[in-house]
This record gives C-alpha cells, structure tokens and sequence, in this order.
C-alpha cells in the first residue's frame, strides 16, 4: 500500500514498473473507481518535472500534461487556440477545470473528451516517456478507442507538442442538454485562416460522434480556397460517412449525425469572424 | 528520492494540520473523519455536484476529487472556517441568510466558498458571472435564483436584512438558517462519532434474479475484521416495510428472489477503513439471473411473471373516479382531441445521500438520520425488529432534501438492527449510485386522454386512463393511482368524467412518493390537451383556462363543493399582464429570427393538502416554564421547506406573542409528538393547525391565569408579561408545580382535516382544501439542434395566506425548477442513469428568472386562510414548458423529458427542415 508522489522521473518509472495506478488532476481516475475500492499502489505525477506548463518549443507549443484546464483558459495564447481554450472551460466545472489535466483527458480516452477535437485541429503530438526513451506520435494515433490509448503499461504522457498554428482562429462548439456540468452530445473544433474572403487551412473535429474524434479530411479538402460565404453550402452536402455515432442517454445516432452538421457550420462561422444568429 | 508519502500537512482554516491518509484518500474524507471539518459535504464522490467544494491555495476544487497528499502544502479553506475568519465569507453568510439562499443547507457549503472565490476575484459581480463562477455545484431545493441574488447583493457591500416583527405574513429569515450558513449544521452524516463501525449494504447487481447466499462463516473466516453480517434470516420481527397498510410489501433483505437492481441482499459491518477497501463482488452470492419485466407493457403480457401474489397482472391497484357521463358527452362534443403521454422515472435529486448512524443507549435504541418522517420511521422499526415502540428513540439530523422519497424507510433498519446486536454504534452514508439504485422515484407513467369540448369551448367530456410504473414495490404507489383519478381534471369545470389510474409492479426501482404522487404526469397530458383544444376552437389558451375554470360553489369531479378558497380564477388571471408582453416580445423576436424562436406556454394546476380520505393529524406540544420561558415542541420534519420557521410563526400569532422570544423544541420522537409526515403539502396547513389550536390554547390558559381580557397582548422575555388595556401583569409561575417535563402550564392539541370517504365512483370529500397554480412560460428553441432555453417564468399561486412569503418564494422556485428538470432533461434508466452525470438536473444557467405573484384567497380550514403550497409549485411547470415550445415551433409533444433529440425529431415532423 502506497502513494507515491515522486518529483524524479526514475522513481516514477519504478512505481509504474510495480503496477501504480497513474493519477493527476484526479477528476476521471476517481469517478471511474465507482464504489469499488481505491488501488492500493498509486502513482502520483503532479510533482515530475516537465509534465506542467505552456510554453514556446521549438516551431512550436509544448503544453504539459499535468498542466490544467484553468490554465490552459487563462494563458495568452494566439487566436489559433481559441477554440482549445474555449474547450477549456466547457470541461466540467470551473472545480474540475482547476484540477482536472489536459493529460488526464487525453489518456482516459473518453469519446466525448472535450479537449480532443480541438488539439486534432491543432495536430497535436503526444510525447511519451519510459525508461526506454521519449516516443511521440500524433494524437490522432494515441487514442485507439474508448478507454483505450497507445500508452504502453511503462509509459507516462508527459506533454502535448503544437506544431505552430499560424493565424488562423479556432472555435469550439459543445452540444449538451444542460448549461453546465454536461457530458456532450456531440462536440466540434475549427481552426480557419480566411484571406481575402476565402477559407485556408480549413481543419475540423467533431468529438462524440464515434469512438474516437475525428478530423474530417474531406470536408476539409473540399473547403479548401472556397469563400466563406459557401461553407453553409458545402457543410449542408458533406456526406460526413467517417462519423459512427452511437446512440445513448444524451440522444440518438442520428440525431448526432442531424446536429453535427449544424455545428460544424456554427464553429467555422466564429472561425471565419462571424457570429451565427 | 522516491517518497512514499506517510504524512501530510497542510494549512486548514488557519490552522497548521498534518494527516496520514490512505494511499489516495479523498480531501473530502480525510477533512471530515480525520479533521471533523463536517461542513464539508459529500454528494456524489464524483465531482458531479459540487458540494464538497473547498479552496486550495484559492481555487475551488471538489474535495472529493483530490488526494489528500496533493494537498501537501497548500492552504486549504471550508465554508465554516471561511465565515468564521473571513469579511467577504461572512458577508456571504449574512446575504445567504437574508435571501433565504439556503434551503436544506446541504449545497450551502459548496456555493459559498465558490462564491467566496468568486468575489475575492471580482467584487461585484453581475448575475452572469455568478453563473459561471457557481455553475459546478448543484441544489435541487432554491432554482438557484435566490442564490445568485444572495452572492450579487453580497458584492455590493454588508447586508443589512430588513426587519420584520415574525408575525404571519412578515418574510422571517429561517429560525433554523444561521447553522446552515455558517458551516455548523449537521445533517445525517455528519452526526456519528469518528471511530463509529460501518455498515454496507450488498445488493442485487440484477434486475430481477435468484440467489443463493453462500457459505457465510468461511466468508467471515477470510475476513476477520468483519464484525458482523446480517441477511433476511437475521431480522427478529417481519422482514416487511412499506407505507400504506395492506400494501406493506418490501423485504429489508431480500428472501432468495430480487425483485429489482439495487435490492439489499445481505450486510456487512467493519472498521472503515476495511469496508472502504472492501469489494462486494467478493461477497458469497450465487445469481440466476431472471428475464426483467422493466415496463408496464412487459409486466401486463398475459402470462408475464408475477412479482408478488394477490396481484394478477402485476398491478398493485387500481384508483377511480367517475362524475356524469363522459361517453355520452364526449359523443355530443362539437370536436375533441386525444393523445397519449410518456413521462419517465423521475429522481428526486437530493444532494445529500440517505445517511445515518444507530446506537443504544440505556438499553434503547437510537436511530439518527436525514428524514421526512420520524414516527413513522420508529414504527416501520419496532414491526421490523419486533420492539416495542417505546424502546425506540428517532432523532433526525437536518436533511439535505427529501421531496418525497426520505418519507420511506431506507438506511434506518440496516444500522437499527446491526446496532442491536453489536450493542455499539453503527453509521451508513449510501453512495450516490446507491442511493439512486435503492430509493423511490417519480412513477414513470402512459396516460391516454381524450377531451371533448362545444364549438363555444366549454368542456364536454373527458376520459383519462393512466398506467403508472411503480416499480418493484408499493411504496406510495397506491397514493399516486388514487390521488391521480381526482385531479386529472385539473382546477375547471369538468361535468362528465371517468378515470382511471393502475400502478403496475414491474422490476424497475420501486417508485414512491415525489413532491405531486403522479399529479404532475396527469398534468402533463391533460395542460397539453387543452391548449391544442384551445388551438383547434382558435381561443387564447389562457382565456380558454379562464372560461373552464372551477369557482367557488361549483362541484369538481368528485363532487365536492367548495364554498370559498377556490383561487385557480384568480392565478389566472393574475397572469393576464405577462401573457399579453410576452406573446408580443415573442412575436417581435421571431419576426426578427429563423434559426431559433421563442413561444409562451400557459398552464394550471392544483393539489389537494393533505391524504386523501384518510385521517392524518398533527400534534403539537407547548409549555411554559417557571422561569416563563415558553417552549414549542415542533416536530414537522424541516427538509429545507421552512416548517422550523412557519409552525412557530403560526404558533406565536395565535398565542399573540413575538415569536422571537420561544424557544423551540426540534423534532425528536422522545421530546416531539407526532406532527405526521413532511408530504402531500401538509405541514403548513396540518400541523400549521395543530401549532395554531395550540397558540390559541395556551394563550387562554395565560390570560385566564391573570384574567385578562381576551385582546391583551401577551410579552415574553424576562418571564410572561400580559398587557392588558393600561395594566401590565407579570404572570406568578414559581408557586406552581412543574411536570415532568418542567412546564407549569402545557397545552396538547391536535389536528385533523376533515374529509369524508370516497364511494365505488370516487365520489366524496377526498380533501379539505386544495391549493391552485398557475404558470406562464417564455422559451427559446435552436429549431437546428433541438434545444430549449427557458427564458422567463411567471408563477401565480394561490395560498390562501402567506405566512411567511419568502418561504412561500422559495419553495415555488424550488418547485419549477423541478418541473424544468422534468420536462427537458431528467430520465432515470435503471441501471443506466445512477449517477449526477448521466441523469441531469437543472444546473444554473437553466433556471431563468422567476416572477412569483402570491394570490391569498382565504381557505375555510388553512391556518389564518393558508392553504399548502409544496407539490402546487411543480405541476404546472412541465406543461407550461411543453406549452411554450409547441407555441414556438408547432412540435407535437408526447414524451417526457423533451431532450434535444426528441424536440429536433419533433420540430422536423412538424415540418421545419
């Protein structure tokens, strides 16, 4: 029975060598442990150097993966993380997003985490680290399914890389049948850069729709260089085949494939420097 | 170095503090067992509620949700150190007070202290950012408006509250409110020692299954530390409770058949940190799991399985109403429509989980918890445990909720009888999933109604047949299948009518009593009803109601005639104003907008007080001691509706003194007579009387002691002074004797409404009186995604008086909130919806402002008129909504709760892309 709450990596590594269950912000590990009893052999990682943070890396954004929601609301980012941190606060409850981490959202891997669409439209990379080395990969490429990452049993996320954005603006849209504290029915991210009127590095999330987000390559490609003003067109015919939502609780398969297109068109209107009425 | 961490130390409330917690102990659990910061409340150990919330370094966080080794370090604030130390928490506390922003209190601890972070931040904030800033703790009893009043007045400097003299009529603050805003009220978890043995319940993870109980002494061999296991054969009297006589159906433990998930099938009783670390899959149970019959449609399959004998076809009974003829006016009516309804289980919600603990002192047996019904409580257990009803002491703690399903029996006869044979204190907290798996609920129902009317729209005929799941057990199902036939005709004029109500037992959790007992699902479809009949005679819906409307003198379907009191006319009209600006703001913003639009919706309502057709007094006990001291003995369960504030208020009135200056006695089943059950809307008007007979009797007994003329004015404080005309007359006490229990005068008075028995054809007086509402609703649809925004609510009740009106405020809130949640987005799937994330509730930001218009029409039997109020606040809610988006976007709607995709699939049949 113990805690352990290193601040070396090493010692990190030999708790999870010993089987440590893996907390952070503590705001999925406890609700999934129901009524059942709590692991008697747990790993701590809020203490471990480089696993918190934002900050310039390169061509890019390093965020750290113990690093909050609040603090991912509040940093002064450019307009391309809009819509991450417009997810930011959507995620639980202002107690949640003071806890809860961008890493932890990541590896719980649930369909309807809110932080994914986003960080798909901002290609993230996850970086993993073990005693055998630092991995990184594309997000799109750590969550496997619900509840199911790449991670292997001796690795930890330690941050998320952002290739830079450049000037586009992101947007978030969450569908949820209450005001607060709601699970999404369905979730959609946007990142445009619109010049001279037209669409440029159009790139689209949709979460809850599947297990697993998804960017939505082909509606992407064929709003490529097209003019704002025929993105109601085009989301209207986009067949949107690649979504497999399911139905649940918070509403019907196809009520999710109905609303999704919908939002879609909402996100890139704030994307484009719209509103939608 | 790698460090496991033993101990950890942190800053609590000012204080240098150092624990050693299990490996990933919650904050929560170590602050309340380890530091005894009990104002620190656990709803749902999952983040869902919020109301654990407590400042780290500043930041509100759940308790719930941290390990307590994270808290290393860091300074940690509650709500009780909080007000004690702090201006803006105790600046707080005052505006909470005032505004009657605490009801139960349970939620109290999590809104203040994020407001305290809240305003630390930004001194005044607007209602927006009061929002946003509390939007993650959840209270099922205020609609939150008071709340966001309460932290915006805070912003804006130190409260001063108005002073009010507490007579009948005057907005008394709670007389019970301060604990509940300072961090010092205790409710049923928070009463048991540190060290007190803990009790878990096993239960049924089936629908409906077999079992067989395995080999209990190699169990207790594996796991010594257990003190002691109970199952059915433990339980020394009958293994039944229930509330209604004949219909005493639910075994404490099951007897080889669960009936339905959650069902408790054996106990176990340790140390807590074993039963924490304890797995109840490693319990000896052997299942057959059975086919569940889950529905009513399943359970009345000819040759379905039956669930308890001597109810053929499932059904547990059967309510009935018959006045004139309905076939034949339904026939002669120039037009009629008819629908059939589905409202879903409905949870009540409570933020505080059934919890308490049982010992025995002096060879009796004491029982603590959250409560709605001490006596009853005590009685349910000595049939239970076979003890005399004296030997039974139940003290119930403050309740975080109840609307309803803390009537019945829950944790009490698991920790009664484990007590009894440990001879020690034994304590229970159900967990969230537990308390929503094992507890009553809302009954699901299928109503199918059909109601005529002439060309010049008065009704002509109407025929209602309800199906109402009740679950595994009766609870209060034969309340709802009685209650339902008497009001489905709602507050009008209804000559020709018959209707029928069944509760069905099937395997879903058994439903019971929730603030309305099937009314509001009967409102539901027959407020819907009436404005698509309104629609087809093409007359407003709200003068279509106003021409329907019951009068005083007219008879109502069961043939009662009320000669005063009758105040549905009154709300009615009372709304007149408001339906004509909102229609128009509404017409003006859909001229303006496509995507979205905004309707009104119109409906009323009543409830009648009390049982029907059965006895259910009150008593009430009063003294005055030889030092002059008088002493109410108030036993009305308080769940956060107010009756510690509003029977004393009743009492002082009658007795014509300041009811300031009475101390008052709280409910105890050894200190308290009976005042009945907190339900059916019944304290205020009941026990309200019992407290008034009592007033009045004592006063008597004071003036006769002097003989003073009956109009003196009776001053207490310093002895009992009675001013009559100019002479001032210090009542002489200390020659008299006093009784046992002190007093030199005493006065006992009960009362009972008089009603007289229904006939085959539901023919009779079922209530003395019945209170009547109604409301208007504004709404706003995203015709895209199918979701709803209610934007404004006007309320109108009539209550006959309001003792005290912000009360009365507080609970019509607390009532349309409810009905919000029940219209939109509440839906209890066994097995599916056991948490505060799958199954919502309103959250702020859902609750829109609510216009409440008091209207007193005086009732013949109320106190000083008063009628009761709780169940009125939710009927009309739910169809005043339904009413408003229909009228906003031409969507026919027939299923409970209208979830964005039942609304989106609705607005496209109704023909919008």
């Amino acid at each position: 029975m113990s805690y352990h709450r290193p601040d070396r990596i090493e010692d990190a590594f030999a708790a999870l060598a010993a089987d440590a269950s893996v907390i952070a912000g503590g705001t999925d590990w406890y609700p999934a442990r129901g009524d059942g009893p709590l692991p008697d052999n747990v790993l701590d990682i809020t203490r471990l150097p480089g696993f918190s943070g934002i900050a310039r890396d390169g061509q890019g954004w390093r965020i750290g993966a113990t690093t909050t929601w609040t603090a991912i609301a509040r940093a002064d980012l450019p307009a391309c993380f809009d819509g991450l941190r417009a997810a930011a606060r959507e995620v639980g409850s202002l107690q949640i997003q003071n806890a809860g981490t961008i890493g932890g959202n990541l590896c719980n891997a649930s369909p309807a985490a809110d932080g994914v669409p986003a960080l798909l439209t901002l290609d993230a990379q996850v970086r993993l680290v073990s005693p055998r080395g630092p991995r990184d990969m594309p997000l799109a490429d750590f969550i496997l399914g619900p509840r199911r990452t790449a991670r292997s049993g001796d690795e930890l996320l330690q941050s998320l890389w952002i290739p830079d954005p450049g000037a586009g603006t992101g947007a978030f849209q969450k569908l949820g049948s209450r005001k607060y504290l709601v699970i999404s029915i369905a979730m959609v991210a946007s990142l445009v850069r619109v010049e001279a009127g037209q669409m440029r590095d159009v790139r689209v999330a949709v979460g809850a729709c599947g297990p697993v987000a998804t960017r939505l390559r082909d509606l992407e490609t064929s709003l490529e260089g097209r003019a704002v003003d025929d993105a109601a067109g085009i989301v209207a015919a986009a067949p949107l085949g690649t979504l497999s939502p399911i139905s649940d609780v918070r509403g019907s398969a196809e009520y999710r494939l109905d609303a999704v297109r919908n939002m879609i068109l909402r996100a890139l209107v704030t994307s484009c420097g719209g509103s939608h009425g | 170095m790698d460090k496991t961490l033993d101990v950890t130390s942190f800053t609590l409330n000012g204080s240098d503090v150092s624990v050693a917690p299990a490996p990933g102990e919650r904050l929560s659990h170590s602050l309340r067992e380890r530091l005894d910061a009990r104002d620190v409340k656990v709803g749902c150990n999952a983040g869902d509620c919020g109301a654990c919330t407590v400042l780290v370094d500043g930041a509100p966080v759940c308790a719930c949700l941290m390990p307590t080794a994270q808290a290393q370090g860091t300074v940690v604030e509650t709500q009780a150190g909080l007000v004690e130390r702090d201006d803006i928490a105790q600046r707080l506390a005052d505006s909470f007070h005032a505004h009657q922003a605490a009801q139960c209190g349970i939620c109290t601890p999590g809104m203040m202290t994020a407001a305290v972070a809240l305003l630390r931040d930004t001194r005044s904030p607007d209602h927006a950012q009061v929002e946003d800033a509390l939007g993650g703790v959840l209270c099922r009893c205020t609609g939150y408006r008071k709340i966001i009043d309460a932290v915006v007045a805070a912003g804006h400097g130190p409260i001063t509250a108005e002073a009010v003299s507490g007579d009948v009529g005057t907005s008394l603050t709670r007389l019970d409110g301060r604990p509940k805003v300072d961090g010092t009220e205790r409710f049923g978890d928070d009463v048991a020692g540190q060290d007190t043995l803990v009790l878990r319940v096993i239960r049924s993870p089936h629908h409906h299954a077999e079992f067989t109980i395995g080999d209990l002494d190699a169990f207790q061999r594996a796991h010594p530390w257990v003190a002691l296991v109970l199952t059915a054969s433990d339980i020394p009297g009958r293994n039944r409770f229930g509330v209604i006589p004949g219909f005493i159906d639910q075994p404490v433990f099951a007897e080889g058949l669960a009936r339905h998930r959650g069902e408790a099938i054996a106990a176990i009783v340790g140390p807590a940190e074993e039963i924490s670390r304890f797995d109840p899959e490693d319990f000896p149970i052997e299942w057959t799991p059975l086919p569940p019959m889950l529905t009513p449609e399943e359970a009345m399959v000819p040759g379905a399985a039956q669930l308890h004998d001597g109810h053929a076809d499932n059904v547990l009974c059967q309510g009935f109403v018959k006045h004139g003829d309905a076939e034949t006016a339904l026939a002669r009516a120039d037009l009629s429509v008819e629908a059939t309804f589905e409202t879903a289980y409905v949870e009540h919600g409570y933020i505080e989980p059934e919890a308490g603990f049982a010992e025995v002192v002096d060879g009796r047996l004491h029982v603590h918890g959250c409560t709605q019904a001490a006596v009853m409580d005590q009685e349910t257990l000595a049939t239970i445990l076979a003890l005399p009803l004296e030997d039974i002491r139940v003290v119930p703690t403050a309740t975080g909720g109840g609307f309803g399903s803390k009537i019945d029996v829950s944790f009490q006869p698991f920790v009664a009888l484990a007590a009894l044979r440990l001879n020690a204190p034994v304590r229970i907290t159900y967990s969230r999933q537990e308390s929503m798996a094992s507890t009553t609920k809302r009954h699901p129902s299928s109503i199918t109604l059909r109601i005529g009317a002439t060309r010049d729209g008065a009704i002509s005929g109407m025929r209602f047949d309800g199906i109402f799941n009740t679950g595994a057990y009766a609870s209060w199902g034969p309340t709802v299948a009685n209650r339902v036939p008497i009001h489905a005709s709602g507050p009008y004029r209804v000559r020709d009518y018959v209707a029928t109500a069944r509760g069905i037992y099937t395997n879903g959790t058994p439903s019971g009593a929730f603030r309305g007992f099937g009314v509001p699902q009967s409102a539901v479809a027959q407020e819907v009803l009436f404005d698509e009949l309104a629609a087809k005679l093409d007359q407003d819906p709200l003068e279509f109601r106003i021409a329907n409307a019951l009068e005083n003198g007219m008879p109502t379907v069961c043939s009662q005639v009320f000669e005063q009191g009758v105040g549905i006319t009154a709300c009615l009209e009372a709304l007149r104003p408001a339906w004509t600006e909102l229609n128009r703001d509404c017409d003006a913003f859909n001229a303006q907008h496509q995507a979205r639009k905004r309707g009104v919706g119109v409906a009323g309502g009543w409830y009648g007080c009390g049982n029907t057709s059965l006895p259910n007094p009150s008593t009430i006990k009063a003294g005055v001691r030889a030092d002059g001291t008088v002493v109410l003995h108030q036993g009305a369960a308080d769940i956060g509706q107010g009756s510690n504030t509003v029977i004393p208020q009743i009492f002082a009135r009658a007795l014509g003194a300041d009811v300031l200056r009475i101390a008052i006695v709280d409910g105890d089943t050894d200190r308290t007579p009976d005042a009945g059950k907190t339900s059916a809307s019944r304290q205020t008007f009941v026990t309200g009387n019992a407290a008034r007979l009592a007033g009045e009797a004592l006063r008597r007994q004071i003036l006769s002691h002097v003989n003073a003329a009956d109009d003196s004015r009776i001053d207490l404080g310093d002895g009992v002074h009675v001013i009559d005309g100019a002479a001032t007359h210090r009542l002489r006490l200390d020659h008299l004797e006093p009784d046992a229990d002190g007093y030199v005068m005493r006065v006992l008075e009960s009362y009972d409404p008089p009603t007289k028995p229904l006939d085959e054809n539901g023919q009779g007086d079922p209530y003395a009186q019945y209170g009547y509402a109604a409301h208007l609703a504004m709404v706003e649809v995203d015709l895209k995604l199918g979701t709803t925004r209610v934007l404004h609510m006007v309320a109108a009740h009539d209550v006959g008086c309001a003792i005290n009106p912000l009360l009365v405020e507080g609970q019509i809130h607390g009532g349309v909130a409810q009905g919000l949640g029940m219209a939109l987005m509440e839906e209890y799937l066994p097995g599916r919806t056991e948490n505060l994330h799958d199954y919502l509730i309103p959250t702020f930001g859902d609750v829109p402002p609510i216009d409440t218009i008091i209207i007193e029409e005086p009732d013949a039997h109320g106190p000083y008129g008063a009628k009761g109020l709780g169940e009125h606040a939710l009927i009309p809610t739910a169809p005043a909504i339904l009413n408003a988006i229909t009228r906003a976007t031409g969507a026919r709607l027939r299923r409970l709760p209208v979830t964005p995709a039942r609304l989106r699939a609705a607005i496209r049949q109704a023909g919008h892309d």
